[in-house]
């Protein structure tokens, strides 16, 4: 068993650790990477259990999606452990963090476990979590932060709801301090998005709906680098949407504060014309904004501003979308769709293939402080064989995810996943 | 352009033109000629009404029902009456908001009434797009009768309706509407309508009740009611909705009233002939002087729930009209 070694000939390999994109191979035993490199095998075959020819397609290091909802404890109607397992897997996805939004909230050692448990029984891909910020996220009280990142909590936030209360962010930034955890924020002022449904401006305006300002972002995102220049604690801006918000993000890294941030894709690969007449599939937290603030988001990746993408998988049943706009749910599904979207970035020539990979994998692995997100020997086998060229045709019926609420639906897309490996076992196939 | 401006008699509508579209769930879309079209048909109906026999055939064995998921009393029964002179079957549904929280959705609502063959549903919402959702579910016509802050076309027709015929042909017409333009959806189909008829129109509201990029309309925009209705036609009023008031858009009514309520003095900035209109219900003495609101000389209030049974005659008429029925 442990003896199993598995070669995989014939591969693109790309590795935005050690900025390796080459022809080569790759070898795994024991659930890591053995060995790997252009000149790996070159004399002849290996003496290995099984070989597997890569066929020219890209290797790279498993995808880290440091943005999912997962819905279990408590909503397993919309999506489970294992459904969105599955689902990351068809979308080469290796590790994916849970947001603590569940019910119960993960903000207590037994609910870190039952995720970990679970995740094991559904034996697909590495499940990890967040802790929450606050006990219950009601921005009140910190979780007993040490305890949780013991259980395997990754970092601490209050998933889709702001940390608001100055005080709290303070002490939170100051207290994951001491255990070298980061605060992940949910970046918009409440009070100021109020109970929008939108972005702010013209369309809404013509569709009458109650809109978000794209201030409120960059007004949340400022206040807290404050208290991160005064806490010196690790703060993340998850999905940043806004050019006004990138621009500050750009300023504080120059200025050498401890901050990184992502995005997701639809605010790079969708604007607020999304909507058009009320489509809730495009309802989504932050809202879709501006073709401005778009080309923004697109700018902020290409320089590096923005660190990682993640999916900000939410999925909703039918009953949580077709209602009214403002009474719809905000979210959408995003692990199946996650490479092909970013692959329009390199397709348009906006991002290295290398690039793509390090926004997806290796910098959110690093944030996270996982050893996956490189091919470097010793690392875990979790990767991803992908035909960045493919063309396909996003369908929300043939999507795994349990929940089907895509804003993608018929959009075609290149770039597709040929095999998901976790810990050197094989966990999709096209 | 300005042909149809005595109410007309009879055919020649009907002949030249047909309402190209299954549902009205806006102005939004709708052009100059199919405008027309609903007043000039509109005009007819307003001569039916005044007579002593109010009742024709034309919706004879049709069915509509009134769906209303927000309360109101004057577009409902507006409705209600022009099914009825029209010879029309209606029913009249009123579903609190509360009790569809509590299950059943917008869609099982619909659906369940599509099962019953109406031919014309009517519906009021206090959700922005809830009436358009609800016309994919239906196979009869839809009539937006209002949803949430985004358009109330059939409002919008009667306010034209009503200028029409006091003031001729819309085009060339500057009218104000002020007040609470943000929740305003009568507002935003009236903006769209004038616009699509060549008047010009000027909005008037403190900042906090305008909505963003409300300039991308083509309006004029001000914060002065005196300079914004000076030399105007039609001096359009808005409710202060005050029950969609969920935070402090205004200071206090008092303050409101100074500077933002219609009174004598503020309409004597207006053209020396120009007419005051309130699509109602109206809070006199916040947006408007009582006197004023009953000044027949200058105020149109009346005239605009006589002109809504015409234009909702004609809707029903027109989107009913060489249509089959609602059948399995």
């Amino acid at each position: 068993m442990s003896a199993e070694r598995v070669a995989y000939l014939n591969a693109r390999l790309l590795d935005p650790a050690t900025g390796l994109d080459a022809p080569g191979a790759l070898l795994v035993q024991d659930g890591r990477i053995a060995d790997v490199g252009p000149h790996l095998f070159k004399d002849g075959a290996p003496s290995v259990s099984k070989v597997v020819d890569c066929k020219g397609l890209c290797l790279a290091p498993g995808l880290v999606d440091m943005r999912v909802q997962l819905r279990e404890p408590g909503e397993e109607h919309k999506e489970t452990i294992r459904t969105a397992s599955e689902a990351a897997a068809a979308g080469g996805v290796t590790t994916m963090v849970s947001l603590p939004n569940t019910n119960p909230v993960i903000d207590d050692v037994s609910v870190v476990e039952f995720v970990a448990r679970r995740a094991q029984e559904a034996g697909r891909i590495n499940v990890r979590c967040y802790g929450s910020v606050t006990r219950g996220m009601r921005g009140e009280e910190l979780t007993e932060m040490g305890l949780l990142a013991e259980a395997g909590a990754l970092g601490f936030t209050d998933g889709t709801r702001a940390v608001a209360s100055s005080l709290v962010m303070r002490r939170a930034l100051s207290y994951a301090k001491g255990f070298g955890l980061m605060i992940i924020q949910h970046p918009e002022d409440p009070a100021l998005a109020g109970d929008g449904a939108m972005n702010e401006g013209e369309i809404a305006t013509r569709l009458g709906l109650s809109a978000i300002p794209a201030d409120a972002e960059v007004i949340m995102i400022e206040r807290d680098l404050r208290l991160v220049a005064l806490t010196g604690g690790r703060y993340h801006a998850a999905h940043v949407s806004t050019a006004a918000a990138i621009e500050v993000v750009r300023r504080a890294k120059a200025s050498g504060l401890k901050v990184s941030c992502d995005t997701a894709p639809h605010y790079f690969a969708l604007n607020e014309t999304a909507v058009g007449e009320y489509r809730t599939f495009a309802k989504v937290s932050p809202p879709l904004r501006s073709e401005d603030d778009r080309r923004a988001v697109v700018d902020g990746l290409a320089d590096g501003t923005i660190d990682a993408i993640a999916s900000d998988h939410a999925p909703h049943d039918q009953d949580s979308k077709r209602l009214p706009f403002e009474q719809a749910a905000f979210g959408a599904v995003g692990l199946e769709t996650l490479l092909p979207l970013t692959l329009e970035l390199v397709h348009n020539g906006r991002l290295s293939l290398l690039d793509a990979v390090r926004r997806l994998s290796t910098a959110p692995a690093a944030l996270l402080g996982l050893p996956a997100g490189t091919l470097r020997r010793g690392a875990p086998a979790d990767f991803v064989l992908f035909d960045p060229e493919k063309p396909w045709l996003i369908e929300e019926k043939k999507l795994r995810s349990k929940s089907k609420n895509s804003p993608y639906d018929a959009r075609p897309v290149q770039g597709q996943v040929a095999r998901t490996v976790v810990g050197g076992r094989t966990v999709f196939h096209a | 352009m300005s042909a149809a401006r005595k109410p007309s008699e009879k055919s020649e509508p009907e002949a030249i033109y047909r309402f190209p579209h299954k549902h009205l769930l806006g102005i939004e879309g709708l052009g100059r000629k199919e405008i027309e079209l609903i007043l000039d048909l509109s005009d007819s109906y307003v001569e039916q009404n005044r007579r002593h026999d109010k009742k024709s055939d034309v919706l004879r064995g049709r069915t509509i029902i009134n769906l209303f998921f927000e309360n109101s009393t004057r577009t409902r029964t507006s409705f209600e009456l022009a099914g009825k002179r029209l010879g029309g079957d209606v029913i009249n549904m009123s579903v609190s908001t509360s009790s569809i929280k509590k299950g059943e959705t917008l869609i099982d609502t619909s659906m369940t009434l599509n099962a019953m063959h109406p031919d014309v549903l009517c519906v009021r919402h206090p959700h922005s797009g809830a009436v358009k959702l609800l016309s994919e579910k239906v196979n009869c016509a839809v009539i937006n009768g209002g949803d949430g802050t985004h358009e109330h076309p059939t409002q919008a027709l009667l306010d034209a309706q009503t200028i029409r015929r006091h003031k001729g042909p819309i085009e060339g017409l500057t009218v104000a509407i002020c007040g609470d333009i943000l929740h305003s959806r009568v507002a935003r189909s009236n903006i769209l309508l004038l616009s699509t008829m060549g008047a010009r129109v000027r909005i008037v509201a403190p900042p906090t009740l305008m909505p963003t990029a409300i300039e991308r309309y083509g309006v004029e925009v001000f914060n002065n009611i005196r300079d914004g209705i000076a030399d105007c036609d039609i001096v359009m009023m808005l409710r202060l909705q005050q029950e969609r008031m969920k935070g402090m858009f205004v200071p206090s009514i008092r303050e409101y009233f100074h500077f933002f309520g219609l009174t004598a003095e503020k309409l004597a900035f207006a053209k020396p002939d120009a007419l005051v209109m309130h699509p109602g219900p109206m809070n006199r003495g916040v947006e408007i002087d009582s006197e004023l609101a009953d000044d027949i000389d200058r105020s149109l209030i009346r005239e605009q729930v006589e002109m809504g049974v015409a234009v909702r005659m004609a809707c029903l008429d027109l989107l009913t009209r060489d249509r089959p029925g609602n059948e399995p």
